[in-house]
């Protein structure tokens, strides 16, 4: 029965989309963090999604092959009353950029809605199956 | 005898395992709409019926080859399209156009698929519905009322 295979290529799916939100959150949390005293503010990390086959041609899976680091400087504001402001007077924040964040955090809850929207549909049909040719 | 009976519902049988098969497929384009590099699949329904259930294939002569599977002891063994013979795939998947190009390739076009879904949603319902009546036909007969 192919059907079944499309709860686990969903599931796969939203299972990934969780991990990005996941991602997102932590990104946005971090937004303000300030650098310590070694001068590293917290990296912005992205989920990165691989194609993984899911038994049968054209079933295919999703799944996190890695989680990477984007490694811009983090922003730089002349505070020099901070105290984790550095010599010049300069306090390094994490180069998480907020407007991009919300827009992958909208991109994944869509993402994660389709999906769960497919699982739904296929559960009813086969649940509509599963009656064939008991009568009216 | 009794395959007159059932030779309607023979055709609807195929019929249903093609939609649950394009079901799969559609399920797996959505699933893969934020991967970089996906390519999105689809088969076309009408030439992949006529493949499963063995009528001649509208060729410019009418004479084309029939589709005969070979016989495979192994579900291991690949067929003649190159799919392996216990993945119960008869069809040739094809990959569907792009609209509009993605900068990672990724060429899930998702109004398409969403549109593709409902469409074959409903045409699978429909198909279970014809099989249904046919059943319901079949004991209406037997019973003789």
């Amino acid at each position: 029965m192919s059907m079944f295979k499309i709860f686990n290529v969903a599931g796969s799916a939203v299972s990934a989309q969780s991990q990005r939100l996941n991602v997102v959150a932590s990104n946005l949390a971090n937004a303000d963090t300030v650098a310590g005293p070694d001068g590293s503010a917290y990296k912005a990390r992205q989920v990165v999604f691989t194609t993984t086959p899911m038994g049968g041609p054209g079933t295919a899976g999703v799944t996190v092959s890695q989680v990477t680091e984007d490694n811009t400087p983090g922003r730089r504001i002349h505070d020099p009353k901070h105290p984790q402001a550095d010599a010049e007077g300069y306090v390094t924040y994490s180069n998480v950029n907020t407007v991009e964040e919300m827009v992958n955090m909208i991109s994944a809850s869509r993402s994660y809605q389709n999906n769960i929207e497919v699982m739904n549909t296929t559960k009813s049909l086969l649940m509509k199956t599963l009656q064939m040719g008991q009568g009216s | 005898m009794l395959n007159r009976l059932t030779d309607a519902l023979n055709f609807q049988t195929e019929a249903l395992k093609l939609r649950s098969e394009r079901q799969r497929l559609i399920a797996s384009n959505i699933a893969n709409a934020d991967t970089p590099g996906y390519v999105s699949r689809d088969f076309d329904f009408a030439t992949a019926l006529k493949t499963a259930t063995g009528q001649a294939s509208s060729g410019p002569s009418g004479l084309s080859a029939p589709k005969l599977a070979m016989n495979a002891a192994n579900p291991a063994h690949l067929q003649r399209n190159g799919q392996l013979a216990g993945s119960g795939a008869t069809t040739d998947l094809a990959y569907a156009p792009t609209t509009q190009s993605n900068l990672d390739r990724n060429t899930v076009d998702m109004d398409r698929e969403r549109a593709n879904f409902a469409d074959n949603t409903v045409r699978y319902e429909a198909t279970l519905r014809f099989i249904n009546s046919s059943v319901r036909t079949l004991n209406t007969a037997i019973t003789g009322q």
